[in-house]
């Protein structure tokens, strides 16, 4: 049990973040939905990557006989962040130019692709 | 020797190369645009050159590995890790290698037409860089053999198209239309992500080789193959995810539409590796086979169907290109279905995924040429809308030879490309089930019916007088949809050998799923 409240937090953090997209009509409030279900499935990974009595993998410090553990998820979310922060980056973006154009970040106001 | 060193090295240089000059380009750009332009298109020239070297080498000599950081090119497998490959692996086999064709060839052709189409506007060297980081994306996600790295370069694509779509900020809908993309893209992309993370968790690999070999198809495995599935169907523009595509294709100027069409095919790429490579009989192959059928068809009759009454050329060439996404699925989709019945296969199953396969190709080349035909005409008379347009033909007589070309070749007649695929298509679903082939050509019928239309009002008629001074396009910008055009008529008048050479080794590496493990991972 204890050891699955990572997942349930995803679980959560992930509804949280689609019900946020799904339901919100300002654009800031869009953006903050992914970047909370981008934390969610960042979770997901760090939780994945836990060992109970794992150890760093660095060679040197090894006692025998323990589990070193592969830290390959650590390195998948560092780079998930950094590709977060480019796309936060290039939304907000967006939202600046639409605000300027539009004079408004409310989705019911940006449709006037459909006439 | 120094080839060598080239055939040895390229799926690294095919990488390193545009990442390089797209690096680079914003400094070049501040001596002058025409030395900026040169270096651009001497990128997109080196690069092409690589992704054809790499092609020729794989269809030659058969499937490629790359591994980045060890000691040779092709030692996947450390001795002291246990038979794990943990580093990043590239594996080309001959769709990654077919895949990248599509992408070289299209690629250059686009950067010679933007060179004289993109001239009248500012900020090139942003626009050049990130054309050249989109190619980066795409060559990587089709080259890739490792599920992270694809998440990787997918995300390169969506941030680089996205910025690409948004760059004439039209009064702020190129920014709408870029937005709703890139919103969709990002949530599907985490989509991915997760996947990949339940992939992590159960088989702790990423490689895809070492995935197959090890997969179970569980529960969790048939949520990851949902997600996955749906996220990519959603990229590459399929039906029910596809209100994005009319938007994003629409707004984006017109090179960067027809590159939109690669990349969405190098979605498609991934639905077929991840049906095929990861998965491939352990699935229950005519379910997922019927639902891949059922969204190419669903495709093609709403793709086209919402085509025939737009007024924007470029939103009905768009609704366009989701029906022809269609054929592709339908055709792979039926190859799919039938996959692991070996006498089935032999009869139509190859012949389907052939036809799907070749139309991958076909459709890049002949949408491409018809989004670049419809920037021409709008580079000339500055409007996209049908009902102001007319009597072009007069002015434009290239432009308006390319346009039937592509026209043709997109409504199936033959001697063009178009045709050769979809009648592999009809054949082979034929025998599968005869309602899908006449759902197919029927849709065939009503694209050349749309196009007869667009054709006539955009270039047929007396000379209209606002469009008196109107000239030729520049002949960049004709060399560049020649590339294309010929190579349309080429395929279309000699399909058996294209299909012998390039699509059947193809096909046979998607479904010869051992082949591709064994490949990574040693003798199986």
């Amino acid at each position: 049990m204890f050891l699955n409240i990572p997942y349930i937090a995803v679980v959560v953090l992930a509804l949280i973040g689609l019900a946020t997209i799904l339901f919100k009509r300002n654009l800031i409030k869009i953006f903050l939905g992914i970047v909370i279900l981008e934390s969610a499935v960042n979770l997901f990974l760090i939780a994945l990557g836990y060992r109970e009595g794992g150890i760093a993998p660095i060679y040197t410090n090894a006692p025998a006989g323990e589990e070193m553990v592969f830290s390959t998820v650590q390195a998948l979310t560092l780079t998930s962040i950094v590709i977060g922060v480019a796309t936060t980056a290039v939304m907000l973006t967006f939202a600046m130019v639409l605000w300027k154009k539009y004079g408004s970040i409310e989705t019911n106001k940006i449709r006037r692709l459909k006439e | 020797m120094i080839w060598d060193v080239i055939v040895a090295q390229s799926p690294a240089l095919l990488i390193a190369i545009p990442l390089l000059f797209a690096f680079f380009c914003p400094f070049i750009g501040k001596i002058s645009n025409m030395v900026r332009n040169i270096w651009v298109a001497v990128g997109m020239a080196l690069t092409s050159a690589v992704a054809l070297i790499l092609a020729w080498d794989v269809y030659a000599f058969g499937t490629r590995i790359y591994v980045f950081g060890a000691q040779a090119a092709n030692y996947a497998l450390p001795l002291d890790s246990g038979g794990i490959p943990v580093r990043i692996i590239f594996t080309v086999d001959p769709m990654s290698a077919l895949m990248q064709i599509i992408a070289a060839i299209t690629g250059l052709a686009i950067i010679l037409y933007s060179i004289s189409s993109e001239q009248r506007h500012s900020g090139l060297s942003s626009f050049y860089t990130l054309y050249l980081l989109m190619i980066t994306g795409i060559l990587g996600m089709v080259s890739t053999g490792d599920l992270f790295n694809f998440f990787v370069f997918l995300e390169i694509v969506s941030i680089a198209s996205a910025g690409l779509i948004a760059y004439r900020v039209d009064k702020g809908l190129a920014v709408e239309a870029a937005l709703k993309y890139f919103v969709l893209s990002t949530i599907g992309a985490l989509a991915i992500l997760f996947a990949i993370g339940i992939y992590y968790g159960e088989y702790n690999a990423l490689n895809i080789a070492m995935i197959a070999s090890r997969m179970q198809f569980t529960v969790l495995d048939q949520i990851a193959l949902v997600l996955i599935m749906a996220a990519l169907a959603m990229k590459c523009g399929s039906v029910p995810m596809h209100f994005w595509t009319p938007d994003a294709y629409s707004m984006a100027p017109s090179s960067i539409t027809a590159m939109l069409v690669v990349a969405s095919q190098a979605s498609l790429y991934g639905i077929f590796r991840v049906l095929f490579t990861l998965y491939n009989v352990t699935l229950n192959t005519a379910t997922v086979g019927w639902i891949v059928i059922v969204l190419g068809v669903l495709s093609m009759v709403i793709g086209v169907t919402m085509a025939i009454p737009q007024k924007n050329v470029k939103r009905l060439m768009a609704y366009h290109a989701i029906s022809q996404t269609g054929y592709m699925l339908l055709g792979v989709g039926v190859g799919l279905a039938v996959l692991g019945n070996q006498p089935l296969m032999d009869s139509f199953g190859y012949t389907a995924m052939e036809g799907g396969i070749f139309h991958i190709i076909n459709h890049a080349m002949y949408k491409g040429l018809l989004f670049l035909t419809a920037g021409a005409v709008f580079f000339r008379i500055g409007t996209y809308n049908l009902n102001k347009m007319g009597g072009l033909g007069h002015s434009m007589k290239w432009t308006m030879v390319f346009f039937i070309i592509g026209a043709l070749a997109i409504a199936g007649i033959p001697p063009f490309n178009g045709f050769a695929s979809k009648w592999m298509i009809y054949e082979s679903v034929y025998v599968f089930n005869p309602i899908l082939a006449i759902i197919a050509m029927v849709v065939s019928i009503l694209t050349l019916a749309s196009f007869v239309k667009v054709f006539h009002s955009i270039f047929m008629g007396p000379k209209l007088p606002e469009y008196e001074g109107v000239k030729e396009a520049p002949l960049p910008m004709l060399i560049g949809m020649g590339i294309l055009a010929v190579i349309v008529i080429l395929f279309g008048i000699f399909p058996e050998t294209v299909v012998s050479t390039l699509i059947v080794p193809a096909a046979h590496a998607l479904t010869n799923q051992g082949a591709y493990i064994a490949a990574v991972l040693g003798g199986v």
